[in-house]
């Protein structure tokens, strides 16, 4: 990748050193990108000037992030990056949300966006470009000051030095930022890593731990308005009239505004609103989707899931090959719509002036919200700026294709003329649609004489999550969106045996649904794992042994799944009472492999979800084994599988979303449930030394532990669960 | 009517139920305080009344007239009681939106109870929800503070003054085992 500077550049720095004093470098988006979505996007064919870091005349070397901190631990991972080329003083590392704009579009996607487990390896080298460009030029500063060449001079912790003569990066600031920038720097042998591979803390906690780490909820300016709208019960709803007198007689309420999603209540602060929209009354019209019932449609997946589908991948006889097994191993398995349940509800603040529209929100997908705002104003996506803040956990619900949460709220400003934020009351968070879709997924797996499988067949029934959004031209072909599937048609146990079939059916719902941390591995994870283990039992092999056969030549499963047993101590007896199951699973680039251990208490009440009952399974230990590759900050790397073990349990233990008569039934976490702390195993953590291509962390850690958990309760009780969330028959 | 925040007697205007959350987020500006699920549910909004940790979404501002109430933004005065010095050790945040109302859940638990058990934890803290899963470390950095506490009122100076803020390289400290 090649770095340019431009005239657009010498502006930015004209104003940023008007304002800092200090260097700027910045970046021109290579033109050859892939631009997999970019028509959701308006990525102009001119290129445009980009900063990912600032040195002020105070030696604080400000890096701008291109991602969404969500939790990530992006606001760390690249600055690392940065640090490592620039041998930056680390304690002068600041950091700040870029703006949204089309140079900070993401260097495998197109348009600015968090998501995919992406963050880390797509700015690998950006990032390092971008310190050791910045570096060059404080150097080639510092040698005229000293009058000796650059070659003669070294760089130390934010400071340049030649012999005796020493300048710190502040100091050289203002030269280095008026010299032309090379053509091409060179990046740091690794070997000579400092940075890099270290396990490093993170960068946002003083903020973080003292209530001055401003997230979308917090966002506040003079004259900002609160509204709280009033939405249809059923999805696709519409108003048909409204009263808003007595929700306009509530102190503090300013105006009752329509809007397409609904009726908003716009007040002084969040309490007046809600107030004013407890008080509003709404007449709907409730549409097509009143008869909706989550338990009707799995009856029609399932009736789906026998008949033939799109052909996601096939290959051989797979008919001929299931009729001349030995045996033939069936299962169905099923999976709920789930609600992201981020801990901020959604909101978003927006100030529309003369010509220009202002955005504060905790986003995944700023290039989508500025399209999608101009759309709605009638102006140029350069007058748009979104600001983002943090997010209180994003895990795929703050990057909608269709903005919605943005929308809205621009909606609703507009319609108020005057600034307002929208906040979302919990309910309306998990009322809100955009879940993860429900599947359910038939298999049929031919075995030979010696237990291994020789053939597979498999359906998968459930939405689209691209269908019907921009994003459809890139991820479904011939009908198959390769997210409702990734995972089965890619798996190295079916794609290894000489005939194998996949099938899709995607039916359309009404239900709005959406990518949940680790998308289609959040269910196939799940299946294939527990397939895998199913086969195995009924071989009457270990699982692990029957695993290493499968995956021979698969050598990154392989070191993820001999790392997780080895340390969690497979085959070794366990205190009376416990079991012990493993999976391993590819997704995002990494290999994660994980053991868990647990208990089944015939005494707790039953499985049911109720308020408060606990689950009749307790998952005791997690012994976690990943191969990402590099992992640029390891501790960052391990905080991610613990996380998203927690978020998995939550889903393998409690969460489900059901509809009713078009309404969601949940509303809260008393419902709604998610692993609370007293739930919460202990997570062991292991990486795989690896020279391998780079993958994710943030997702990755999310697909294995259903599986292992419904692998350790069948090692346990001999009693299969093919149902999320797991639930012990009474 | 008068309310004592974080040491400051304050004069507020607002009705007898509306939430103590939202007279601190909307009223005060003190944004620290989280708004999760408005019933009590998750635990971020949780503040000090008189030293006992409570439920801020659900508790009107009349009850608390009169009271002493302390919010994160008054927990110290530099993100260096011994709750947030362990946070920070340790490495416990990540999205970071509940965290106000962890460190508050287990700055109260510690007042009470300066050596939690395991058990002690795992009551105090299962009504606050993290999403993040950090559940682990904060049990770690609860007895992690626990220490620290300890040092710092049998010492003079001791460990409440030093930094919190992260340093570079530093690993961080095993986390602490549990049963």
């Amino acid at each position: 990748m090649s770095a340019r500077i431009d005239a657009s550049r010498r502006e930015f720095l004209k104003t940023s050193a008007a304002i800092a004093g200090g260097l700027v470098i910045a970046f021109v988006v290579p033109v050859g990108m892939r631009r997999a979505a970019a028509a959701a996007a308006d990525v102009p064919g001119t290129f445009a000037p980009n900063a990912f870091l600032r040195i002020g005349s105070d030696d604080t070397v400000t890096v701008l992030i291109a991602h969404s901190e969500m939790g990530q631990g992006v606001w760390t991972a690249l600055p690392m990056l940065i640090a490592e080329e620039l041998d930056a003083d680390w304690s002068k590392i600041r950091v700040q949300h870029a703006p949204a704009a089309p140079a900070y579009a993401h260097t495998a996607f197109g348009m600015q966006m968090t998501g995919g487990s992406t963050s880390t390896w797509s700015e690998f080298d950006r990032y390092r470009q971008a310190g050791a460009l910045a570096r060059t030029l404080l150097v080639r500063a510092a040698a005229a000051r000293f009058g000796v060449k650059p070659s003669a001079c070294r760089t130390e912790n934010g400071v340049v030095a030649a012999g005796a003569k020493r300048a710190r990066y502040g100091e050289l600031a203002s030269d280095a930022a008026k010299l032309e920038a090379p053509a091409k720097v060179a990046l740091r042998d690794p070997k000579e890593w400092r940075i890099i591979g270290k396990p490093t803390r993170r960068l946002d906690t003083p903020e973080k731990i003292t209530g001055r780490a401003e997230f979308g909820m917090d966002v506040h300016f003079d004259g900002l308005l609160t509204a709280v709208v009033a939405r249809a019960p059923v999805f696709g709803g519409t108003v048909k009239n409204f009263d808003a007198t007595r929700a306009k007689a509530v102190p503090g309420v300013r105006q009752v505004v329509q809007v397409p999603t609904g009726v908003a209540v716009i007040a002084d602060h969040y309490w007046a609103a809600k107030l004013g929209r407890d008080a509003l009354q709404v007449e709907w019209d409730l549409g097509p989707n009143a008869g909706l019932d989550v338990q009707a449609l799995r009856t029609e997946f399932r009736r789906l899931s026998a008949t033939p589908g799109a052909v996601a991948t096939q290959a051989g006889n797979v008919d001929d090959a299931l009729a001349g097994a030995a045996s033939v191993h069936e299962a169905e398995f099923c999976v709920p719509y789930l609600a992201h349940a981020a801990m901020e509800p959604l909101n978003c603040a927006v100030r529309i002036g003369a010509d220009q529209c202002e955005i504060w929100t905790g986003t995944q997908f700023q290039t989508v919200d500025t399209q999608v705002c101009a759309q709605i104003l009638g102006i140029k996506s350069e007058q748009v700026a979104v600001n983002t803040v943090f997010l209180g956990g994003g895990f795929g619900r703050r990057a909608t294709p269709t903005s919605d949460f943005v929308s809205e709220a621009v909606q609703v400003a507009k319609a108020a003329r005057a600034p307002v934020k929208t906040v979302w009351s919990r309910e309306d968070d998990m009322r809100g649609g955009y879940y993860r879709p429900m599947y359910l997924h038939r298999a049929r797996v031919g075995v030979g004489a010696d237990g291994m499988p020789v053939a597979w067949r498999h359906a998968i029934v459930g939405q689209s999550i691209a269908a019907g959004t921009p994003f459809e031209q890139f991820t479904v072909k011939n009908e198959v969106d390769v997210t409702s599937v990734e995972g089965v048609s890619d798996s190295p146990y079916l794609k290894d045996l000489q005939h194998h079939h996949v099938d899709l059916h995607s039916p359309r719902t009404g239900i709005p649904v959406l990518w949940w941390r680790s998308v289609g591995h959040s269910h196939t994870g799940f299946v294939m794992e527990s397939l895998i283990d199913e086969l195995a039992l009924a071989a009457r092999r270990d699982p692990v042994e029957y695993r290493r056969a499968l995956l021979r030549d698969h050598p990154r499963h392989l070191a993820a799944l001999n790392l997780a047993v080895e340390k969690a101590g497979w085959g070794r007896p366990l205190p009376g009472g416990r079991g012990r199951g493993v999976a391993v699973h590819e997704s995002f680039g990494s290999f994660v492999a994980q053991v868990a251990e647990v208990s089944v208490d015939e005494t707790a009440g039953g499985g049911s979800a109720t308020a408060g009952g606990g689950s009749m399974i307790r998952v005791h230990r997690v012994v976690c084994a990943i191969d990402c590759g590099l992992a640029v900050n390891p501790e960052g790397v391990r905080a991610q599988m613990e996380s998203g073990i927690a978020f998995g349990l939550g889903a393998v233990l409690h969460s489900a979303l059901n509809l009713k008569d078009g309404r969601v039934q949940e509303s809260n976490f008393h419902d709604y449930r998610v692993l609370r702390f007293n739930e919460m195993p202990k997570v062991e953590v292991h990486i795989v030394p690896s020279t391998g291509k780079m993958g994710g962390a943030g997702e990755c850690g999310v697909p294995p532990i259903a599986a292992a958990v419904a692998n350790a309760v069948a090692s346990l009780t001999g009693q299969r669960l093919r149902e999320l969330p797991l639930r012990m028959p009474a | 009517m008068k309310l004592t925040v974080n040491g400051r007697e304050r004069e507020v205007t607002a009705p007898d139920d509306m939430p103590l959350l939202w007279v601190l987020r909307d009223l005060m500006g003190l944004t620290g305080t989280k708004f999760g699920c408005g019933l009590a549910l998750c635990g971020a909004c949780t503040v000090h009344v008189d030293g006992a940790p409570l439920r801020s979404c659900v508790t009107p501002v009349s009850a608390v007239a009169g009271k002493r109430v302390t919010t994160i933004e008054g927990l110290s005065d530099d993100g260096t009681h011994p709750v947030q010095l362990a946070w920070a050790e340790l490495d416990v945040v990540q999205c970071g939106y509940c965290q106000s109302g962890q460190i508050m859940s287990a700055a109260a638990l510690l007042e009470a109870n300066p050596k939690p058990s395991d058990a002690d934890i795992d009551a105090a803290m299962t009504g606050n929800i993290c999403r993040c899963g950090t559940y682990q470390r904060i049990r770690a950095a609860i007895h992690r503070a626990a220490e620290l506490g300890d040092a710092s009122t049998s010492a003079t100076s001791g460990s409440r003054h030093a930094t919190a803020t992260p340093a570079h390289g530093d690993t961080p400290a095993r986390r602490g085992e549990h049963a």
